[in-house]
């Protein structure tokens, strides 16, 4: 069942290999638990089941809001059966829902597995009730289907639709630089700092914090990915005539530094300005992850399949933790956006996309690695069977980029391992 | 379509799962897409399972859809029943695959297995997650055991010299304190004699199962799982079902006068049996009379739960209810004899309006309902799932049986203010250190998180009450006076006092407004 494809053609290119069968991730549908905490006036309706709705608060865990600004229509028998439109309901849901949330600006319709496969269309659903509430909500369609999106590729459907929702409006100015993917408050701001010390902007956010200011990309844009799984995203842009800059992702010292540097680059930014920048931070990343690559050193790690960050976090933790790197599996590999960071990492093991469970458990089995990074609901058998895990819905969740995480970041790796070293029960 | 967010139970097939999670040698086989894996760390994180639960998702994808699933079901079986080698293999649809009609249980009863398939109908667009529990676990019995039904009209065979024994059925992976029930049920049986037969499906393998017919009688533990399965034996092995659910002190002596009389040997109630008629007669509990309470969740465990409140804590149940339909009808019956109007809603946010607009002085409930109490600064203690990690603890906290009332004596009065100390705060209410702000010693940890809790609660009483408000005011003394309210009545109060002054077209409020609306409504 397995095809192996090339990479790349670089002369260290990793063979990846497609491995089929039963996966333990999460679908599109959970990036909405960080989504919806970012962009603050969008509420997220997914048209789906029960598990849907179930799926995204088991996700959400604990972080019970008064209200969260997401919610489930549950298609129910008679939806199905013929005997309710399936479009008036809708409707119905929708005008109950705003009815209660008049702060709402922007509606996205969420796709889930059943509305895909009855075919429910939610882009002529949100056409329709666009034309309802124009000038009040926005509606917005994607899809975080498990047949079609794992995990993280949900944010990329949603800002995709975003950026082609943009698509042609000249109202407002084109930012010089877009910072594309989700990243914490915190983490944003220092960037934002950085960017106007090194004079370069006006800079925009994707997602922006309001649904009303999405930045809009012209074709003096460029555009800079701070997430590495945004496949379509990026295609998106690039529609628009943005340019892709082509830079590994902001994790650790190295990693941020060089995902700066290539926009410092097509700036035109000097380097003796980059290097006053960027000097004081960078030295305290490297300081950081230092104290951490002392417990880091050595030791072995194995990626199961979550994130599509497992590449970048492999590249850092070999470069800058001195860990061994043995087993790589990734939900989806994108050989063109992750092109800088297999050239950064150069000799690692051969990664496999995809991935079946019980193969790939049974291959940590036989490995045994000190840390094997999976997803949360593998994570306590794995401990039971003696193997040190982390698990890596909190390297989505933590804010980890740029150079004042780098040591946080690391933390997050060694941690485990200092636990499982102090523990005498 | 129905808007919902935030849901008590999960689809049908994660009941499913809960049944083969709790048993030893069953496999399921759902027929799924990769995100419906979530349901693992429901086990994993929620229960700490040191195991992934026993179940293989087909992982269908959106390309998969135009070729042949069916072959992929296919595969996934053999894959499944080499890789496990189960017992007895499950087989059945979650919400997307039903829409596929692949008939994955059909497809392995046809291809030749050689372990026993039972398959599974989950109706994932009209059941829940209690139902697919209930439905697995009978289609297991019934499907083990149905060719084991004895001919109409035979008698079942005399147990001549053994001792009496009953199966307990209903106990299940991430149901609420079951570990520790059937520890505590099964000593409290073996002291009289009784011995457990089988006890199913926490633990039990599928040739248990088999041996279900030995027992003397059934005991329906929790009924929303069991409930069908018992009724199935009684009428096809003519073997009676124990129902008393035994929570709380009178319930569990009911309970065992229940199984003496079914099984005809001698029970003899000891009054010693638990310390919760002790520490409720006690006079510091004096302080817990008449403290309004809110019960909610599932069927077994608020009936269970209004009975102790009413009946063992005297407290005031001001409101009971459930998000089973299903089970809608015991709650129903309890709450009428209590004089209420039973709250049958699985919809989140009404049950936090209720709970609002009542005020109780502590809530009974769910996890759902903790994050409410939390919110509206009122003292919580979580009875029933859907729970959360706390909710599964380290120590033996069982909620049925006498150590079970001890254990519900302790985790409901625990919340509270302790009597000596309400005392005292009523006392030196106007004393700087035992004021409003100042929280219960033993909660001290939680007091600055309170603290400001309490003022969200005096402001959202404040906003809520704006409308009204615009028109009404408090002259000096009147809100001086409110002030001397005790802190936990004071909203109450305030709410009640501006009702009656737009009532009865009073702007200012003063003192004699205060007090003619005490007046009013204490009536």
């Amino acid at each position: 069942m397995s095809e192996a494809v090339l990479a790349s053609d670089g002369d260290r290119s990793p063979v990846v290999t497609v491995e089929r069968g039963q996966r333990a991730v999460f679908c599109g549908l959970t990036s909405i638990v960080w989504l919806h905490r970012k962009i603050q006036d969008a509420f997220f309706l997914v048209v789906g089941s029960r598990t849907c709705a179930h799926l995204l608060q088991s996700a959400a865990g604990v972080m019970i809001f008064a209200e969260p600004r997401f919610a489930t229509a549950i298609l129910q028998d008679r939806d199905l059966a013929g005997m309710a439109d399936c479009h008036e309901e809708l409707d119905r849901v929708v005008e109950e829902l705003l009815s209660r949330r008049p702060e709402i600006k922007t509606l996205f319709l969420v796709g889930s597995c059943p509305s895909e496969v009855i075919k429910l269309d939610l882009n002529n659903a949100a056409g329709r009730l666009q034309t309802r509430y124009d000038g009040r909500v926005r509606m917005v369609a994607y899809s975080g289907s498990g047949i079609e999106t794992t995990f993280t590729q949900g944010e990329d459907k949603c800002l995709a639709e975003l950026v082609a929702a943009n698509s042609g409006r000249t109202d407002r100015e084109s930012p010089a630089l877009i910072i594309a993917g989700t990243l914490s408050d915190i983490v944003e701001d220092q960037f934002q700092r950085i960017f106007d010390d090194l004079g370069i902007g006006p800079i925009a956010f994707l997602p922006a914090r309001s649904g009303d200011t999405m930045p809009i990309a012209g074709p003096h844009t460029r555009v800079l990915l701070a997430q590495p799984y945004l496949t379509e995203t990026a295609q998106a842009l690039k529609g628009q005539g943005a340019k892709l800059l082509n830079a590994p992702f902001p994790l650790g010292a190295e990693g941020t530094l060089l995902w700066l540097k290539a926009a410092a680059d097509e700036f035109g930014v000097t380097d003796s300005l980059f290097n006053e920048v960027t000097a004081a931070p960078l030295a305290r990343a490297k300081q950081a992850v230092g104290y951490q690559r002392e417990k880091l050193r050595g030791k072995r790690i194995a990626f199961l399949p979550d994130s599509q960050l497992e590449l970048p976090l492999a590249r850092f933790l070999a470069r800058e933790c001195d860990m061994n790197v043995e087993s790589i599996t990734t939900p989806f590999h994108d050989p063109q956006i992750m092109a800088s960071e297999l050239t950064l990492f150069g000799d690692h093991p051969d990664m496999i996309e995809g991935g079946d469970l019980e193969t790939r458990l049974d291959h940590v089995r036989q490995l045994r690695p000190d840390l094997t990074v999976c997803g949360m609901g593998i994570a306590n058998p794995l401990e039971a069977e003696g193997l040190r895990s982390k698990w890596s819905i909190e390297l989505i969740f933590s804010p980890i980029q740029g150079f004042d995480q780098a040591g946080d970041l690391a933390g997050l790796f060694s941690r485990p391992l200092s636990r499982a070293a102090q523990l005498e029960v | 379509m129905e808007l919902s967010l935030w849901t008590y139970e999960g689809p049908p097939h994660v009941g499913a799962i809960r049944i083969a999670n709790s048993m030893r040698g069953v496999h399921l086989l759902l027929h799924a897409p990769q995100g419906d894996s979530y349901a693992d760390l429901l086990f994993t994180m929620i229960e700490r399972d040191n195991h992934r639960p026993p179940v293989t998702y087909t992982t269908f994808q959106a390309r998969d859809l135009g070729s042949d699933t069916a072959e992929l079901v296919l595969n996934s079986i053999h894959a499944a029943v080499e890789k496990h080698k189960p017992q007895v293999l499950l087989v059945g649809d979650s919400c997307t695959a039903e829409l596929i009609q692949d008939q994955p249980g059909s497809l392995a009863t046809s291809c030749g297995l050689s372990v026993p398939v039972v398959p599974i109908e989950m109706l994932a667009y009209s059941r829940k997650e209690n139902w697919g529990a209930g439905e697995t676990f009978y289609s297991l019995v019934r499907g083990l055991l149905q060719s084991r039904v004895p001919a109409p009209g035979t008698e079942p065979a005399p147990r001549g010299g053994q001792p009496p024994s009953v199966n307990l059925l209903g106990p299940s992976s991430l149901g609420f304190r079951c570990r520790d029930d059937v520890r505590e049920i099964t000593q409290l049986l073996a002291q009289m004699g009784v011995r457990v037969n089988v006890c199913a499906p926490l633990n039990a393998s599928p040739g248990d199962l088999l041996r279900l017919p030995d027992a003397d009688a059934n005991v329906c533990l929790y009924p929303e799982i069991a409930g069908p399965s018992c009724d199935w034996l009684q009428r096809n092995f003519k073997q009676p079902t124990i129902k008393t659910v035994p929570i709380g002190v009178g319930a569990t002596r009911e309970f065992l006068a229940e199984v003496a009389e079914t099984l005809g040997i001698e029970y003899a109630p000891d009054a010693t049996d638990s310390r919760l008629p002790w520490y409720s007669r006690s006079v510091d509990s004096t302080y817990l009379t008449g403290k309004r309470v809110f019960v909610f969740g599932d069927a077994t465990h608020v009936v269970a739960a209004a009975r102790i409140a009413h009946e063992e804590l005297a407290f005031e149940v001001v409101g009971m209810g459930t998000y089973s339909r299903e089970q809608a009808r015991a709650v129903r019956t309890a709450a009428t004899e209590l004089g209420l109007k039973a709250l049958i809603s699985d919809d989140y946010l009404e049950v936090e309006r209720v709970i609002s607009e009542l005020q109780p002085e502590l809530v009974l409930g769910t996890q759902m309902e903790r994050h409410i109490a939390k919110r509206l600064g009122v003292p919580c203690a979580v009875i029933s799932t859907p729970a959360h990690v706390q909710d599964y603890p380290a120590r033996y906290s069982p909620q049925m049986g006498f150590e079970g009332a001890n254990v519900i004596f302790d985790s409901w009065v625990h919340p509270l203010m302790m009597g000596l100390e309400e005392h005292l705060l009523a006392m030196f209410r106007d004393d700087f250190e035992f004021n409003d702000s100042a929280q219960p010693s033993h909660l001290a940890a939680e007091g600055v998180a309170k603290r400001s809790e309490n003022t969200a609660v005096n402001d959202s009483i404040h906003s809520e009450d704006a409308d009204a408000a615009a028109e009404l005011t408090w002259d000096l003394n009147a809100e001086r006076e409110l002030r001397k309210i005790p802190f936990f009545v004071r909203g109450k109060a305030k709410r009640n006092t501006e009702k009656f002054a737009a009532d009865t077209g009073v702007s200012v409020i003063n003192v004699n407004t205060l007090y003619e609306a005490k007046a009013h409504y204490s009536r």
